[in-house]
């Protein structure tokens, strides 16, 4: 899903870096909100986690591959304005050290795969908790569907952008058919993906899920971490 | 230090371990078709337009890591400094983003 250099026109190309620099400052505020001293380090690991995964492209129909984007799994894992900053920093190594994604297109990228994948994965996930049972079902449900259609609404994104600055004059309903149907099937990937991460860490640390809270009754006896320091009373 | 506490950095170390595993290793295994926006290029003709990236010329372009000619240990080798680079960037980012104000943090686990 890494758009290179070139397959858009220069306004196109800076009108998704505007729309990018903006997402990701309203991101900077909101993330204020999600993190704290528990929560910054698992944000670390998702975004490493997420590079590592990129990079196992798995195959789907026609002689063609896809890979994660993660938007989804990293917006429940620590939260979505979190999400949109860790996808970026992701994003920004991938093009800047290793040519994955083009430099001018890098705000187009941020644009689909940290607003837009985040965006529709985490507003269905959020969307599928209230109507699905609150248990841990309901949760990975939610995720995989949120994930599932995060890519084909990232590739819609991409058809539109393509539509207003296209360089190449194809036709777009064709460029559409073609990024949906295949995309249709790296979603079912993403899905399986997202469910089993998501699976594994709700099995050992369900506390650590933020999209999650709520949901575990106290897993331990274990005392809580802040039973065991001072408590600061303002 | 608390047992929550070491149980959370259990945790992450595993994580991390697991994240390097994945590109260092796994990654070999990745399948080398061209992806879904690829190949969409190719078969509606759009391709033709790409250009190579300013950062072409990186000594990780493409996941290769320039002058190792293994490619398991060239993309392995690409793919640990990238997630040791996300990482520190990421986990740099976060932190100076967080909330220092305890209060909140106390109440979320009260």
């Amino acid at each position: 899903m890494h758009v290179p250099d070139g397959y858009l026109d220069a306004a196109t190309t800076a009108g998704t870096a505007a729309v990018a620099a903006a997402g990701v400052a309203i991101a900077l505020r909101g993330a204020r909100r999600e993190l704290d001293e528990r929560t910054a380090p698992m944000a670390g690991l998702t975004a490493a986690f997420v590079f590592a995964v990129q990079m196992m492209n798995f195959p789907v129909a026609y002689g063609t591959s896809g890979h994660l984007i993660g938007g989804a799994l990293t917006a429940v894992l620590v939260g979505p304005w979190t999400a949109v900053l860790c996808m970026t920093v992701v994003l920004l190594v991938q093009a800047l050290v290793f040519a994955d994604g083009g430099l001018t297109a890098l705000g187009t990228n941020v644009t689909l795969m940290a607003l837009v994948a985040v965006a529709a994965g985490y507003g269905i996930f959020a969307g599928l908790r209230r109507v699905l049972p609150a248990g841990r079902t309901g949760v990975l449900t939610a995720a995989g569907l949120g994930a599932f259609l995060s890519v084909p609404a990232a590739a819609l994104a991409f058809v539109l952008l393509f539509g207003a600055g296209g360089v190449a004059d194809v036709p777009l309903g064709s460029v559409a058919a073609a990024m949906g149907a295949v995309h249709l099937l790296i979603g079912l990937g993403e899905a399986a993906i997202t469910v089993a991460v998501l699976g594994a860490v709700l099995a050992v640390r369900p506390d650590l899920v933020r999209g999650a809270r709520g949901l575990q009754v106290a897993p331990e006896l274990a005392p809580r971490p802040s039973a065991a320091q001072p408590l600061d009373l303002r | 230090m608390t047992a929550p506490r070491r149980r959370t950095r259990a945790f992450l170390l595993a994580g991390i371990l697991i994240a390097l595993l994945i590109a260092g290793v796994g990654s070999y295994y990745a399948n080398s078709s061209p992806d879904g926006l690829e190949a969409t290029a190719a078969e509606q003709g759009f391709d033709s337009t790409a250009r190579d990236s300013a950062t072409a010329g990186s000594p990780l372009a493409d996941y290769a890591t320039a002058g190792i000619d293994s490619a398991r240990l060239s993309g392995g080798l690409a793919g640990v400094v990238g997630v040791l680079l996300v990482l520190a960037l990421a986990g740099g980012l976060v932190i100076a983003v967080r909330r220092r104000d305890d209060r909140a943090a106390v109440a979320t686990h009260d």
